[in-house]
């Protein structure tokens, strides 16, 4: 299963860098919206996908059988994280769509003669 | 009592001086930070017995154990000498701001805080006896000394002298950290106090004369020695409480501190004794000389700080020959340390009085060129009277107390001629030559400041305001200080051993056991000897010159400006900039594509790289989950899905196969057991899509007309590579495992420890809270982020208007 | 985003409350069972964004005037406070303590400090999510 995964997630990840190069900011923030989830699989699977049980403390679970909690713990940080970020980048792409007029990434640059 | 805190009394004050501002209005700031000086003084003047006898305190609070970083306080002469002049002086430019800063024009939280924040980095300077503090404070004092140069941060003159002192001092301030972690590794420990009994075997070492040159630079360029002086008159364009306070009676005398600290580690080198004493004299007669041909006030007092500083500095070195000889006491070379301790109070109290009488001159007439100014003696006698008591101690003259310092810099300069060290028999007759030219000049400029100010012939017009005199509350310290230089020449012997004997110890502890060993008596008179003629000499060769300087003076002008060390710093700063500029523009194209090229193309080179060479490729097929028939199922979801949005045409179909991408993820977490996960995924996606949604209204529709066939390609080639790049490390990450995860400790721990049942989100909350601290700070920040952008309207128009 | 589909409006009063009830419930649960202060915050939102969608923002905010910018404020301020209360008891920053007590009606109970950083986050991830959603929901 971990090398399907790994296949996966590099599936993911070649997608949104894809999208992230491409000139329209929509595609952009979808890209990075991708790569978020490519690199929460990519803890998970690194952490290894065993374990019978989930992490939380039950009778008659030894130690070995909890699923690797680490994994998890730095997954769940990233998923509010990136909720954030994401959020953060929707609405600044549509404030400077909203001022500037264009989404394409070429026209967005600052001028040659800023200090 | 632990004393280290009261280092950081001024800091803990500067946090309620914007409220006092703020809300009491009435009252001038001034006189609530005026308690924190005084207090401070007063507290540290009760520390005196014990210097006077010889001892000495130390205070330590633990900051970074693990790193072995502390905050120690030492209390010895020396920096017991310091602190009073620190908070001594303080408090009189503090008391003279209140008058000189108007309280309804001025923004006067910023200028006490700025200030409280020098004295608490000053006295920091002063007591730390860790290497790594005393640096941390040094760096201090010049970003203080930066905001408060740059009070007037208005004017380009205040900006462009704020940034060059910044620039020179932090260079130095570098240098110097470099010098004290090449100390430590010799001596394997941060404690001056424990480098010093080390000294013989640390000067054997490879190191050394690297460490000695750093930290020398550190110390050069903080006390504005040559080439280094440039800043100091530049800094000029801060208030002038400010000037009198840091540029003239404190800051530029923590080089002099470092310098006198540490002697007993570096002195056993005749480098050492060179490079203090050579440059520092060489920037006597350098400052001297050049201090006539300003005709800015302030300007000319810079350059005699510049020269004067040089003068300690070279009496420094010289304090360096008592390593070298047998049985001091019997000797001049003894005079050395003392000279430069007691020169140094004396210097703190003239100049800060003569820099207070030009922040008068400045005040109420409104000018401070002295082209423009004179006859000023009737209208204000006080001022007057101030400044020719202090010029008269700075030109040497009796009975004031720079007439005792200089005689004994002369004596300890002549001594040098007999020194047989470091060939200093064929070349130390030019010291006392040096040092007497300078000398000369000395008295000139002295003259100069006082008479050209004073007397002459009074030009009304030129004033743009009527000169008066100034009100009472802003002469009080001036008059005081005034005071100061008289009662010094009359008392010299009970300065001599309060203050200065005990700071003469720390310099050459070696040579002396307690305070009372230092065998120097000052005296006016000491028969007629080389010192009294050559005393003589200045005054007659500069009386004579100080009356033709009308036909010289503008002789000056010939140095040409293009080929000054100011000229060299304006250039280099041109070159760095332009130089930067232009070589950031090579790959700085302004399109984010290109960035994002660039580190996409790094991570795929780098991280193949290293897997390539530490061979780890790896692929390890034991040990693998199982593959069921529902992970499939959503793995080919999740592709699809993931193909819908690579090649969707509405930003409708995009937005809603990502949050089946999402869900899909969700899944697999529900899966891999990992409920907290799925749960929390499950709800982030639901909201995300409704912002999507939300957002939709304001989103441009998705355009790929304008991409060309071969940008796509070129694009899909990267994004090829980072996915077979992540796909590698995922591999090889699962199949080699080196270390045993902690995870292992989470698991045993975490009813036993941390009390709870929930292994992931006792993580989150217990075992790695600092992370969770510091997400939901980054939430926070997001969230103000977005409010700015959407509440505030910066619209082009509005936005421009802040840097034109 | 104004409705008025009497259907999804009658459902959502009472969905409202399950979704909270269950996101309180998770919350507290959340040192021994799955949940916690990130899902029980994003549960909530939820529940706050269903009632937006079902009504409209203004009636929302008529019905729950909260600061939700104040909110992140004393979540934030809340977290860094009880981590940094662990120095006054001279233990490392972040140390939690936690105890077991008797409480009538609820038996054995423990009570730990780690919870009172959960409440911090907890008040966080809902003022800022709410705080996104409705400044760009009010943006026109």
């Amino acid at each position: 299963m971990e090398i399907i995964m790994s296949v996966a997630i590099g599936f993911l990840f070649m997608a949104a860098v894809y999208l992230m190069l491409s000139k329209s900011l929509i595609r952009i923030i979808i890209g990075t919206g991708l790569l978020s989830h490519g690199a929460h699989l990519l803890l998970l699977t690194m952490g290894g996908l065993g374990g019978n049980s989930p992490p939380v403390v039950a009778e008659g679970v030894s130690v070995s059988d909890y699923a690797d909690p680490l994994p998890q713990a730095l997954i769940l940080t990233a998923i509010v994280i990136s909720f954030a970020v994401t959020s953060f980048f929707l609405v600044l792409a549509y404030r400077s769509y909203q001022e500037l007029g264009t989404d394409n990434m070429d026209l967005l640059r600052g001028t040659e003669d800023y200090e | 009592m632990s004393f280290v805190f009261l280092i950081f009394l001024p800091l803990l004050a500067a946090l309620f001086i914007p409220l006092l501002f703020k809300k009491v209005g009435k009252i001038h700031t001034g006189w609530f930070v005026l308690i924190v000086p005084v207090i401070l003084f007063i507290y540290y003047a009760s520390l005196l017995p014990t210097t006077i006898a010889g001892g000495n305190l130390v205070s330590e609070f633990q900051w970074i154990p693990s790193l072995d970083i502390a905050f120690v306080a030492y209390i010895d002469g020396l920096s017991l000498l310091f602190t009073l002049l620190i908070t001594g002086i303080g408090a009189l430019v503090v008391l003279y701001s209140i008058f000189y800063l108007d309280k309804h024009r001025e923004q006067l939280h910023n200028f006490y805080v700025y200030l409280l924040m020098f004295m608490t980095a000053m006295l920091g300077i002063v007591q730390s006896d860790h290497l790594i503090t005393l640096y941390l404070f040094w760096e201090l004092t010049s970003i203080s000394s930066f905001l408060l140069i740059g009070y007037w941060y208005t004017r380009d003159r205040s900006r462009f002298g704020a940034l060059k002192s910044m620039m020179i001092t932090v260079f130095g301030g570098l240098m110097m950290l470099g010098g004290f972690v090449l100390l430590s590794i010799m001596g394997n420990t941060y404690s001056i106090r424990e480098l010093i009994p080390q000294a013989p075997q640390l000067a054997t070492h490879d190191f050394f004369i690297w460490a000695l040159v750093l930290v020398l630079l550190g110390a050069f360029t903080k006390s504005a020695q040559f080439p280094f002086y440039i800043w100091l008159p530049d800094a000029m364009e801060a208030p002038t409480p400010v000037s009198a306070y840091l540029h003239s009676a404190t800051m530029v005398k923590a080089g002099l501190y470092l310098v006198a600290r540490l002697t007993p580690v570096f002195a056993i080198s005749g480098t050492w004794m060179w490079l203090v004493a050579g440059v520092g004299l060489f920037t006597m007669f350098w400052g001297s000389f050049f201090a006539l041909k300003q005709k800015d006030l302030k300007g000319i007092l810079a350059f005699s700080t510049v020269s004067q500083l040089g003068l300690i500095m070279s009496l420094l070195g010289a304090s360096a020959a008592g390593y070298h000889i047998d049985n001091i006491a019997e000797t001049t070379f003894k005079y050395a340390g003392f000279a430069a301790i007691f020169h140094l109070i004396n210097h703190a109290v003239f100049k800060g009085s003569l820099f207070m009488i030009a922040g008068i001159i400045d005040h109420e007439t409104g000018t401070r060129d002295i082209r423009k100014l004179g006859g000023l003696m009737s209208l204000m006698p006080i001022s007057f009277t101030v400044a020719m008591i202090g010029a008269f101690s700075m030109a040497g003259l009796p009975p004031f107390g720079g007439f005792l310092s200089k005689e004994m810099f002369l004596t300890a300069m002549l001594s040098l001629t007999e020194f047989d060290l470091f060939s200093m028999d064929v070349w130390g007759v030019l010291f006392p030559i040096v040092a007497w030219l300078g000398s000369v000049f000395t008295f000139i400029y002295s003259f100069y400041f006082v008479f050209h100010t004073f007397a002459g012939e009074h030009k009304p017009d030129q004033l743009p305001k009527p000169a008066h005199e100034a009100p009472i509350g802003m002469l009080i310290s001036p008059v005081f200080l005034a005071l100061l230089v008289i009662v010094i020449f009359f008392i010299p012997n009970i300065v001599g051993d309060w203050l200065v004997k005990p700071a003469v110890m720390a310099i050459q502890p070696f040579l002396y056991s307690s305070p009372g060993e230092v065998d120097v008596h000052v005296s006016a008179w000491h028969g007629f000897n080389t010192e009294l003629f050559m005393t003589l000499g200045i005054f007659a060769v500069g009386g004579l010159m100080f009356w033709t300087l009308h036909k010289w003076q503008r002789s000056y002008d010939r140095f040409p400006d293009s080929v000054s060390l100011n000229a060299l710093y304006d250039n280099l700063m041109f070159l760095s900039d332009t130089g930067a500029n232009r070589f950031s523009k090579l790959y700085m194209t302004g399109f984010i594509r290109s960035y994002l090229v660039y580190m996409f193309s790094f991570v795929v080179i780098i991280v193949l790289g290293t897997l390539f060479l530490t061979e780890a490729f790896a692929y390890d097929v034991t040990n693998l989950a199982p593959i069921g028939f529902y992970e499939i199922v959503i793995l080919i979801a999740l592709i699809g899905s993931t193909l819908t949005i690579l090649f969707s045409k509405s930003r409708l179909t995009a937005i809603i196969a990502l949050g089946a991408v999402g869900y899909s993820v969700a899944l697999f977490f529900v899966i891999f057991r990992a409920p907290d996960l799925a749960l929390t995924q499950l709800v982030i996606e639901t909201i995300s899509v409704a912002l999507f949604l939300l957002a939709f209204y304001h989103l441009p529709q998705i355009s790929r007309k304008e991409e060309r066939m071969r940008f796509r390609l070129g694009n899909a080639v990267i994004a090829l590579g980072v996915g077979v790049t992540m796909t590698l490390v995922a591999l090889s990450a699962h199949s080699q495992k080196f270390l045993p995860s902690i995870s292992e400790f989470y698991k045993e721990t975490v009813y036993s420890e941390a009390g709870g049942g929930n292994i992931v989100n006792v993580i989150l909350v217990d075992y790695r809270g600092f992370d969770t601290l510091f997400e939901i700070a980054v939430l926070g920040i997001a969230g103000i982020g977005i409010i700015t952008m959407i509440k505030l309207r910066l619209t082009k128009k509005e936005g421009q208007h802040e840097n034109k | 985003m104004r409705t008025n589909d009497v259907m999804l409006q009658t459902a959502t009063k009472v969905v409202t409350f399950i979704i909270l009830m269950f996101a309180v419930h998770i919350f507290f649960a959340g040192h021994y069972t799955p949940g916690g202060g990130f899902v029980g915050g994003l549960l909530t939102t939820s529940a706050i964004v269903l009632l937006m969608l079902a009504f409209d923002i203004e009636t929302v905010k008529k019905i729950l005037p909260l600061n939700y910018v104040t909110m992140t404020a004393v979540g934030l301020l809340l977290a860094l406070a009880t981590a940094s209360a662990s120095i006054i008891f001279d233990v490392p920053f972040f140390t939690h303590a936690y105890d077991y007590f008797e409480l009538p009606l609820f038996g054995k109970t423990s009570l730990h400090s780690a919870l009172l950083f959960d409440i911090g986050v907890y008040l966080v991830v809902v003022g800022v999510t709410m705080t996104i959603i409705q400044t760009i929901g009010e943006d026109e």
